[in-house]
């Protein structure tokens, strides 16, 4: 039968100050790696919730980015007539889009300016992205100086309210809607139409990028096999889905620094942890002393001094969930290193963090835990009455 | 048929401390029948604790054998001799020992915990003890919420709550008043002759000789003849 485990509730709670304290180091570690997973799980959501499985990328070969990208009008029209594309009211679904940014300042810091991506395409373009639905306002009216933005970009950027005029190309175009795209990083662009962008970017009838729908599976891969074989076209297509996924590499400096940190941090939570058990052990030496006397094992005080000590840190793990719940839906914004625009994002604190992050306490308890405890377990019986 | 509780023959003690020898007892011979109350006297460094602690089994002699009921425990490993003491010996301690954070019938079943008995099996045998020792009105109460003698009540409760034969007290009156200590005394006396219990208790408080039957006197790590006046 191992030690009550209320011996090491109580003695916590009579420790209180100094449980708090550790706990709270604790706390601290495992919110900085929630709140990066956090960081990286809204991230992932939105780049994910992008892909639509039938949809392809199709950019110039070699192009890493629809920003970089310059695909012709012929291109464009011999791709559009191609048998696997699905079409919508009689009209084949492909979109010739073009990409640039535009500097907009925070509205919380005018000085703190990013670059926001700027979509410029037709009516089909806007049809083909499902979950897009108009927020505020209208969308714009093709051939005219106006914009719509994403319900990312109107949160947190300056000057993206309908009647603002934002200065793009060769002159002010006006924001007359607000659309909201889910999760997806279609909210963190503005888009506009297509022909006339193209022109103010003075791009003439080439634009950066199509977008096609497949009909099925089976036409997708066609079409992406056939644009990889032809060299004629100097295209290459690639899943939108995958395209997405690849952006996700925009958060892995911070996700590596955030597991840096929170290593640090851990290694210095471990030595905390360790120092109250220490603490603890030598001031209740007589105790385990006596326990041994009693007829307990050194397996049932090694035990129980590991169990006080993961209480100590679980306590700490709990405190830095709650620590973080409240990111759970924040807007978080982040510079995409593929799009050289800003992606915006909502924090997601998920079940599966928060499992992490008393998994990551747990452990912290257990290392922090085990040397202490196997002092106390390995000292002899007289010992330990003595040193009380 | 086993007629000594304890049997000790040439019992020889010596520690290490730096570059010095200690004798911590010097051929002890003794035989403690069972149902005895025996009162070992003697000075501080005498040597009495020592011998308590190697009747206990939490310490080894240089030399000799100790049988405790019959059991050589020079034979038993550590775990055996942790299950062998949590059958035979209650052990009372000078500063009673409680465990600060748990109530007294927590304190009692304590011991309890590692035999086989239900959580109601272990709150009535608790009570019992507790009601042995007269503080069956203090069950939930924390050691500092007892006076001195209390606490050493409770203490022994918790040594003769696993029923065993050899209750072992060490110096039981040293932290208490005058009151408590014979409080104290009378229940120990009470447990040897209404319960069976041999009693080996050790201290330098003169009364205890009252309440045991054979009383003997330790210096200098060797038996000695009892002097007429103990210093206290």
């Amino acid at each position: 039968m191992p030690v009550p485990i209320s011996y090491n509730i109580r003695n916590l709670r009579v420790r209180k100050t100094t449980t708090l304290m550790t706990a709270l180091g604790v706390a601290l570690t495992v919110a900085v790696l929630l709140g990066i997973g956090t960081l990286v799980e809204g991230l992932r959501a939105s780049l994910q919730s992008s892909g639509n499985p039938l949809h392809l990328i199709v950019m110039r070969q070699g192009s890493t980015s629809e920003l970089v990208s310059i695909v012709s009008k012929e291109s464009f029209d011999v791709l559009k007539f191609d048998d696997g594309i699905a079409q919508h009211d009689g009209e084949p679904m492909i979109s010739h889009e073009v990409l640039s940014v535009v500097n907009l300042p925070l509205r919380s810091d005018p000085t703190s300016v990013a670059n926001i991506s700027v979509r410029g395409l037709q009516q089909i373009g806007i049809t083909m992205r499902d979950g897009v639905a108009l927020q505020e306002g209208r969308w714009f009216e093709p051939g005219k100086r106006e914009m719509v933005v994403g319900a990312g970009v109107h949160r947190i950027r300056d000057g993206t309210s309908i009647g603002d005029r934002i200065y793009f190309g060769r002159d002010d175009w006006e924001v007359v809607g607000v659309f909201s795209a889910g999760s997806s990083p279609f909210n963190s662009e503005i888009w506009l139409d297509a022909n006339l962008a193209g022109s103010d970017l003075g791009r003439g009838s080439a634009r950066s990028c199509i977008l096609v729908r497949a009909v099925d599976e089976a036409a997708a891969t066609a079409i992406l096999n056939r644009l990889g074989d032809d060299q004629r076209l100097g295209l290459e297509a690639e899943r939108e889905s995958e395209y997405y996924a690849k952006q996700m590499s925009s958060a892995e400096p911070v996700r590596y620094l955030g597991v840096f940190v929170a290593i640090i941090m851990a290694i210095g939570s471990c030595f905390a942890a360790m120092n109250t058990m220490f603490a603890a052990i030598a001031n209740r030496s007589r105790e385990i002393g006596v326990l041994r006397l009693l007829g307990f094992s050194r397996f049932s005080i090694l035990t129980s001094f590991m169990l006080e000590s993961l209480l100590l840190s679980l306590l700490g793990g709990v405190l830095g969930c709650i620590l973080v719940l409240p990111l759970n839906g924040l807007q978080g914004r982040i510079g995409n290193f593929v799009t050289f625009a800003e992606t915006t994002f909502q924090f997601r604190v998920t079940i599966d963090y928060i499992l992490i992050g008393l998994a990551f306490a747990a452990t912290m308890g257990v290392f922090g835990g085990f040397l202490p405890a196997r002092m106390a377990a390995r000292k002899e019986v007289l010992q330990s009455l003595g040193d009380g | 048929m086993i007629d000594a509780a304890v049997s000790l023959r040439s019992i020889h003690k010596e520690y290490r401390r730096a570059d010095f020898l200690v004798v911590a007892l010097d051929d002890i011979t003794i035989d403690i029948p069972i149902g005895e109350f025996f009162c070992l006297m003697g000075p501080s460094g005498s040597g009495k604790s020592t011998l308590l602690h190697l009747v206990a089994g939490i310490d080894r002699p240089t030399k000799g054998q100790i049988r405790v009921l019959g059991d050589d425990i020079g034979e038993l490993n550590e775990s055996e001799l942790a299950g062998w003491r949590s059958e035979n010996i209650g052990y009372v301690f000078q500063t009673f020992n409680l465990i600060p954070v748990l109530t007294a019938w927590e304190n009692v079943e304590l011991p309890l915990l590692l035999t086989s008995l239900s959580k109601k099996d272990r709150l009535r045998r608790a009570r019992t003890a507790l009601e042995i020792v007269g503080l069956a009105d203090r069950l939930e109460h924390l050691p500092k919420q007892l006076s001195g003698g209390q606490e050493q009540r409770v203490a022994i409760a918790r040594a003769l709550v696993t029923d065993p034969s050899i209750i072992l007290a060490d110096e039981p009156t040293g932290e208490l008043d005058a009151g408590s200590a014979d409080d104290v005394l009378a229940i120990l006396s009470t447990l040897n002759k209404q319960h069976g219990k041999t009693i080996l208790m050790v201290t330098h408080d003169p009364r205890a000789q009252q309440y045991a039957r054979t009383s003997r006197y330790l210096d200098k790590g060797r038996m000695t003849e009892m002097p007429h006046a103990v210093p206290a």
